[in-house]
């Protein structure tokens, strides 16, 4: 294929991955920004909530964009649900204390792993798009649910954004953010937040697990590449910067896929994960946070 | 399935015993009356101990699942038939992880903890690999279904044998002449990046261009990935044949995305079914595989020309016409690589009764006999096909099924002679040393 | 009795007892445990860059395969012997560390945490890319004849025990030697407060970059062992699993005691053993473990006994 197409199907695919990877990061980015902790479990609930859109998706049965639309809507609640649980019953204990906090994360994730292992089993199963429609340049075909995915993206995005800027939750949230003491001293209830901000953070990742689940499977180890590049993406984009986190993910989303063009695939992960390290190495605090890590 | 020992000795030392004292064959049936006098004889009726390392958890469980249903159907036709030497079968199941660390450990508990005659089983070749070295120095026989080069190589040890699937070199090199004379000469292949993958892409280019043919696209994607889109333009234009291979849980992914990226206009594709094993192919987004070609190790659905040995198979295993489980027909089974645990435990229970055996310290024995096989005839116990192991590499050969797809499913358009996966012997295990 | 010559004693009496166990322990449990030392010796290289100075590294398993490799493939190319390549493995990792070390060591926190990550990924898809040499994920055997040091055939279980021992207690001693010492202090000192221990005037970076490289040598001479003793060298070892196994065995016994690795690796080691028997999804009682531990136990197992009994256990 010529290179002009080649690297317009290359961005295509980034900006699918990139869509993805922005959900999932700016949870991650929101509960460490607000809780000032690691969720090493956060690549679970993406995980649960794809393998949730599944079991959805398997009972509404009818046309397949029923199921869809119902999984799209319960799957991140019940996830984010989970999470919330998860806060007040262990994390919430912990005094949200950092190097107790990734060890008791790390527990979280093998048992939530676990259990989607013993009810779900080991096999990785498909949720049918809500539409199966593709165009065709003449150079390739591309699906159209690719590019509703990126749309869908932008809009939560757009909403976070909205909530985070405009309402008095995200007043509460920022407040929270800046400082929990004072925050508490004017009686915003902290633990409260806390909750709402770590299932709210689980609900982000689940969601961006049903979009992308008509486009790869729901397997109970699929949580593991989004963990990491989120904290990729998290890191690179400044620790608790949600606009930091949205460039990054763009830039490495992007960049993946560009890459892939230049370079044989194996290499050109390599380069990619080293390049992300050495940007770390020489700017500790992300490409655009200010603060130190 | 969470019990770690299921028991299959359905034959129990009591029931055979009244089946004996009762002196009518007519309550066995008619298959196992040649066998009925070996209970007599028997020394003892201790069950023969088979460890089952199965990949339970880990990337390998779609293929574990299904090892291990056939593993369970085959013990019971064994003991339903008599046992072995006259002893009932015992299972002895533990999950290696698909990991070969775990493996090895597991290898080590059957030979020491579980005191198991033989260990059986291990598909993936990092596991096979990793737990080999082991079973070479408890010096248990260790009976491998994984189809990889590594038995064969040399690379490991006496106590190690796959007479149950012919390996990947084989099966890649007979499939070299169909493609060059049906599909085209310029082939583009894309595999994992990892020694399976590997495997293929050396094999193959080697086997094709011995046709006259040729690799114009070497496409080795990370094992990691998840999308593959960006993959495919790597394909140059004026490529005759795609030929793919892909393991683990992204399968359909990389399948559908194919579909999606090349739509009406692609190429021919000839892919191992590796690429969907496991996966219906009736799945949406898969409709574009009509009319493009798999190799099958074992045909999936049932051929117009089926034999009474793989009617028998499917049903003992409960297997439908179309390849998937009779209670759930979403549950497709992975036909083409599960045969091999039925004719390898057939293997065992004739390499065991060749040499007499009675206790571990026959194990070399048994190993002996086992090397000693040459032919195997298509039959129940080798359902998928006419086989010649050889001792001296320890590995079987086949017969290959190459099949097109047709109203989503997979019809056997050629099949390929034994001779075809032939190549020099790369090792002679029976110089060395027990 | 002094403080040291308790501790002195308390180590020594565990290496008689391991030395004793040798001679009753059955066949299976024989085995086990020459894995389990040479594990805890992973464990104990963990434990000083983690439980000593507070670096935690999510990437100790390109320390172990850098080791391991280092060791089979000088022997299998470069024909090697095992004692050669052993000192190839252990070369490979002390290089290693020195490279990593300079590099992450300009991160602390979270961002040390994601660089070490990053840096065993690439080493693990390196090992994937040069599979021509490496034979990737599937890895080679390292053959039993080759297995041999000084006329001592290693893959005899009675020599592996007595192997992975010896491994083990060199280890363990110079840990306790080393935490004794000045240095070893600094160390904690650093994993305190960094800041303080740099106004007291130590020099944080070279103290960290040493103790980083201790502890990468440790964790390769490990993986060598295990590549020699057990046969194998294969890429899974460089996987993210095992960068989280050491942390979870130092955390489980206790992060920042000698013998805690020890003791969190052979618990793991029999809870999973054990757990497989029951169900495939033994990893959730290990989940189930941690998140007890940080709510109950958070010293971990030797810790708490530190805490609570033995108050001088270093």
């Amino acid at each position: 294929m010529d290179l002009g197409p080649y690297l317009l199907l290359a961005s295509m695919e980034g900006a699918v991955q990139a869509a993805v990877l922005a959900l999932t990061a700016v949870g991650l980015s929101l509960v460490f920004g607000v809780m000032r902790v690691v969720n090493v479990a956060h690549g679970e609930f993406f995980m649960l909530g794809a393998v949730l859109a599944w079991w959805i998706a398997h009972m509404v049965g009818g046309h397949p964009s029923i199921g869809f639309m119902v999984a799209l809507i319960i799957a991140p609640v019940l996830t984010g649900l989970v999470a919330s649980v998860i806060d007040l019953t262990i994390l919430k204990r912990l005094n949200y204390d950092p190097e107790s906090t990734i060890v008791a994360t790390i527990g979280i994730l093998y048992i939530l792993q676990q259990l989607v292992l013993m009810t779900y089993g080991a096999d990785a199963r498909p949720v049918e798009a809500p539409f199966n429609l593709r165009f065709y340049t003449p150079w390739f075909g591309y699906s159209y649910y690719k590019l509703a995915v990126i749309a869908a993206a932008i809009a939560v995005l757009l909403g976070v954004w909205l909530v985070m800027s405009k309402t008095r939750i995200g007043l509460i949230l920022r407040a929270t953010q800046l400082d929990s003491e004072i925050a508490q001293a004017f009686g915003i209830a902290v633990n409260k937040v806390y909750a709402i901000v770590f299932g709210a953070g689980a609900a982000l990742a689940a969601l961006a697990a049903v979009l992308i689940v008509p486009i790869q499977q729901a397997h109970y180890l699929m949580g593991a590449d989004p963990l990491l590049l989120s904290f990729i993406v998290v890191i690179i984009g400044g620790l608790g910067s949600l606009r930091g986190t949205v460039v990054a993910a763009v830039l490495i989303g992007m960049s993946d896929g560009i890459i892939s063009v230049f370079f044989t695939p194996t290499l050109a992960k390599i380069l990619a994960t080293l390049l992300v390290a050495l940007v770390l190495v020489f700017r500790p605090n992300g490409l655009f946070g200010a603060r130190a890590a | 399935m969470t019990d770690n020992k299921q028991k299959t000795n359905l034959t129990t030392r009591r029931g055979a015993l009244k089946k004996i004292a009762a002196g009518t064959g007519a309550i066995i049936g008619a298959t196992s009356m040649p066998l009925l006098g070996r209970y007599s004889q028997a020394h003892s009726s201790e069950p023969i101990r088979i460890g089952f390392q199965v990949h339970r958890t880990g990337i390998g469980a779609a293929y574990g699942r299904w090892y291990d249903r056939t593993t369970m159907a085959v013990a019971k036709v064994i003991n339903d038939a008599g046992g072995i030497n006259g002893r009932p079968v015992e299972i002895i199941t533990e999950d290696d992880g698909t990991d070969p660390k775990r493996g090895a450990e597991i290898v080590e508990k059957f030979a020491t903890k579980h005191k198991c005659d033989v260990a059986y089983g291990t598909l993936f070749s990092h596991v096979v690999i990793g737990s080999a070295p082991r079973a070479g120095e408890l010096k248990i026989p260790y009976f491998v279904v994984s189809e990889g080069h590594h038995v064969a190589s040399g690379m490991l040890n006496r106590y190690t044998l796959q007479p149950g699937i012919t390996d990947v070199k084989s099966q890649v090199q007979a499939m070299a002449p169909f493609v060059s004379a049906n599909l085209g000469k310029k082939v583009a292949m894309i595999f994992p990046d990892f020694a399976f993958g590997h495997n293929h892409r050396d094999y193959f280019s080697e086997a094709i261009e011995k046709q006259g043919g040729k690799v114009v696209a070497k496409i080795a994607i990370p094992p990691t990935e998840t999308s593959f889109t960006k993959y495919f333009p790597k394909i140059p234009r004026d490529t005759d044949v795609i030929y793919h291979v892909m393991v683990g849980p992204a399968v359909l992914t990389f399948v559908k995305e194919m579909g999606e990226f090349y739509g009406p206009n692609a190429p021919q594709i000839f892919g191992f079914i590796d690429s969907l094993e496991a996966v219906d192919l009736a799945s949406p987004g898969l409709e574009f595989l009509e009319g493009t070609y798999f190799w099958e190790g074992n045909p999936r659905y049932a051929q117009k020309d089926q034999s009474e040995y793989d009617k028998f198979y499917r049903k003992a295993i409960g297997i439908d016409a179309n390849g998937a489980s009779i209670s759930d027909s979403k549950d497709v089974s992975t036909y083409a690589h599960m045969f091999g645990c039925w004719e390898t435990m057939f293997t065992i229970k004739d390499a065991m009764e060749a040499s007499g055996y009675q206790s571990p310290k026959d194990r070399a024995k048994m190993i002996e006999a086992a090397e000693a096989i040459t032919t195997m005839a298509a039959s129940n116990e080798h359902p998928q096909g006419d086989k010649l192991f050889n001792g001296k590499t320890h590995q079987v050969f086949g017969k290959q099924y190459i099949s097109k797809v047709n109203g989503q499913k997979l019809e056997v358009v050629h099949t390929t002679s034994i001779e075809d996966g032939f190549y020099p012997d790369e090792t002679d295990y029976t110089k060395k040393p027990f | 009795m002094s403080k040291g010559a308790k501790q002195w004693g308390l180590h020594l009496g565990i290496i008689a007892l391991l030395f004793v166990l040798q001679f009753i322990l059955p066949a299976y449990h024989h085995g086990n445990l020459a894995r389990i030392m040479v594990l805890a010796t992973f464990a104990i290289g963990y434990n000083i860059a983690f439980g000593y100075t507070g670096l935690l590294s999510l990437g100790h398993a390109m320390f172990f395969a850098a080791g391991m490799y280092g060791l089979a493939l000088t022997m299998k190319f470069l024909g090697f012997s095992a004692a050669t390549g052993l000192l190839a493995g252990i070369v490979s990792a002390f290089v290693l560390s020195l490279a990593v070390g300079l590099l992450a060591l300009r991160t602390i926190g979270v961002a040390f945490m994601i660089v070490t990550l990053m840096f065993a990924q690439s080493v693990y898809l390196s090992i994937l890319y040069f599979g021509k040499y490496t034979r990737g994920d599937e890895g080679f055997v390292i053959q039993q004849a080759d297995r041999v040091i000084a006329g001592i055939d290693l893959s005899n279980p009675v020599n592996r025990y007595f192997a992975a021992l010896v491994l083990l207690s060199f280890c363990l001693l110079v840990s306790l030697k080393l935490i004794q010492a000045p240095f070893g202090r600094v160390l904690i000192a650093i994993r305190e407060n960094e800041e303080r221990t740099k106004m007291l005037g130590y020099d944080v970076f070279r103290h960290k970059l040493a103790s980083l490289m201790i502890s990468g040598t440790i964790s390769g001479a490990a993986g060598a062992a295990y590549g020699l003793l057990f046969g194998y060298a294969g890429a899974s070892f460089a996987t993210v699993q095992y960068s989280i196994f050491p942390l979870l065995w130092v955390l489980l016994g206790g992060a920042g005691t000698i013998i805690g690795p020890l003791a969190g690796t052979l618990f793991m080691f029999y809870l999973i053993d054990l757990l497989s028997e029951i169900t495939s999804a033994y990893m959730l009682i290990a989940g189930v473990v941690l998140v007890l531990l940080t709510l109950f136990a958070r010293q971990g197992i030797m810790g708490e006994v530190r805490k609570r009994v033995i108050r001088w256990l270093p």
